[in-house]
């Protein structure tokens, strides 16, 4: 892994924490089980550094046996030429039927708390 | 890197320098290193749904620069590149030719060292070094501060010099007008396909350096099919900010985006 990869990780980790903190002590929560989020394959994450940075992250006690859970949003783009929707790697896939390159991202780039698990 | 989390290190200060003065402002990160014993149990517990997106408090305060940038007519331009691409040669030229036309000027971002501050000081404009100690990126509250800090007068172009870095600043809206991703011949033509967020985001992309075009296999055209390719919208400036070829279309666009 990219050390600049690591890095940026660790900095959405805080981010995620900070965010699920937030809420978890609006709903007077005492202990945070599960994090579920939405990770797009276009997002510009890296799975495994952000699945090492969360487990490397120091938590407090409320958040420190948050278990991550990362539902894979595979990338689907629409030609903006012939309106044909189809499924994407990358961003420099041409459209299968009338080849050009001008699509909008349908799904594929969230990076969202989707959920938390509390009690 | 702090050793007990892998983040900042305990007293990850920011800091915000006009070339001369010492610390005024200073941006702290919370730092919590509490640590308690506690036995796992995943079977309880009641699922909440919260639907937020990670990089929403970034995102909002960006929308509020971009709003704050339209009210006093400031054209804010994000320059990102990797280390090395020329960005802040290319600023130091741009200024130096157009500083008597427009008003000019540039928040530089670097880990730190107030290097690049100085040269655009002494260009003759105002600038501001943001140092974000172990930070990667620059982003949308750091903008916030700074530009207060430095009083950017209305209808100026504000040049936005962003960590030398093609991967994290992809992500942080700065609340920018245009984002230029800027690369150079000597890092090869297939930077595009190998960072695809950065072009996919961005608005212009120069292409620097071109002085050297004989002495490496870059070709320009085949650098600019995979930039399209990331992003169709792409408006390109190939050049040499040592030289000066080609910087005339570029102080053009600078000329009629402040129109």
């Amino acid at each position: 892994m990219l050390n600049e990869q690591i890095m940026h990780e660790f900095s959405i980790v805080m981010n995620v924490l900070a965010i699920v903190e937030e809420n978890a002590k609006n709903l007077h929560a005492e202990i945070v089980h599960e994090i579920e989020m939405d990770i797009g394959e276009l997002s510009g994450i890296d799975y495994d550094a952000l699945e090492f940075a969360m487990l490397h992250t120091h938590k407090n006690e409320l958040l420190e046996n948050a278990k991550l859970v990362i539902n894979k949003i595979p990338a689907k783009a629409k030609c903006k030429s012939c309106k044909h929707e189809f499924v994407i790697n990358d961003f420099y896939t041409a459209c299968p039927k009338c080849n050009t390159f001008d699509h909008e991202i349908l799904q594929g780039e969230e990076l969202k708390v989707k959920s938390i698990k509390i009690d | 890197m702090c050793d007990t989390c892998g983040c900042g290190q305990p007293n990850n200060l920011i800091t915000y320098k006009k070339p001369g003065e010492e610390n005024e402002h200073i941006h702290e990160h919370p730092h919590d290193h509490e640590h308690h014993d506690h036995i796992h149990d995943h079977s309880h517990g009641r699922v909440i749904q919260i639907g937020v997106d990670v990089l929403n408090t970034n995102n909002i305060l960006a929308q509020r620069n971009r709003g704050y940038f339209e009210a006093k007519n400031i054209i804010a331009l994000n320059m990102v590149s990797s280390p090395g691409s020329g960005k802040t040669t290319l600023l130091e030229k741009t200024i130096n030719s157009l500083k008597n036309n427009l008003s000019l000027c540039v928040i530089e971002g670097d880990q730190q060292s107030m290097n690049d501050s100085n040269r655009i000081h002494a260009a003759g404009v105002p600038v501001i070094q943001i140092n974000t100690g172990n930070g990667c990126h620059l982003d949308a509250i750091m903008i916030d501060k700074a530009v207060k800090k430095l009083e950017v007068a209305d209808n100026s172009i504000l040049f936005i010099e962003n960590v030398g870095n093609l991967v994290c600043p992809s992500l942080f809206d700065l609340g920018e007008t245009y984002r230029v991703v800027v690369i150079s011949v000597t890092e090869g033509d297939d930077k595009p396909i190998k960072y695809p967020n950065m072009f996919h985001t961005s608005d212009i992309c120069i292409i620097n350096k071109i002085d050297l075009l004989p002495y490496v296999d870059f070709n320009i055209e085949k650098s600019k099919e995979y930039a399209l390719k990331m992003n169709h919208h792409l408006q390109f400036f190939a050049l040499s900010a040592k030289t000066g070829e080609g910087m005339d279309k570029w102080y053009e666009w600078l000329n009629r985006i402040k129109l």
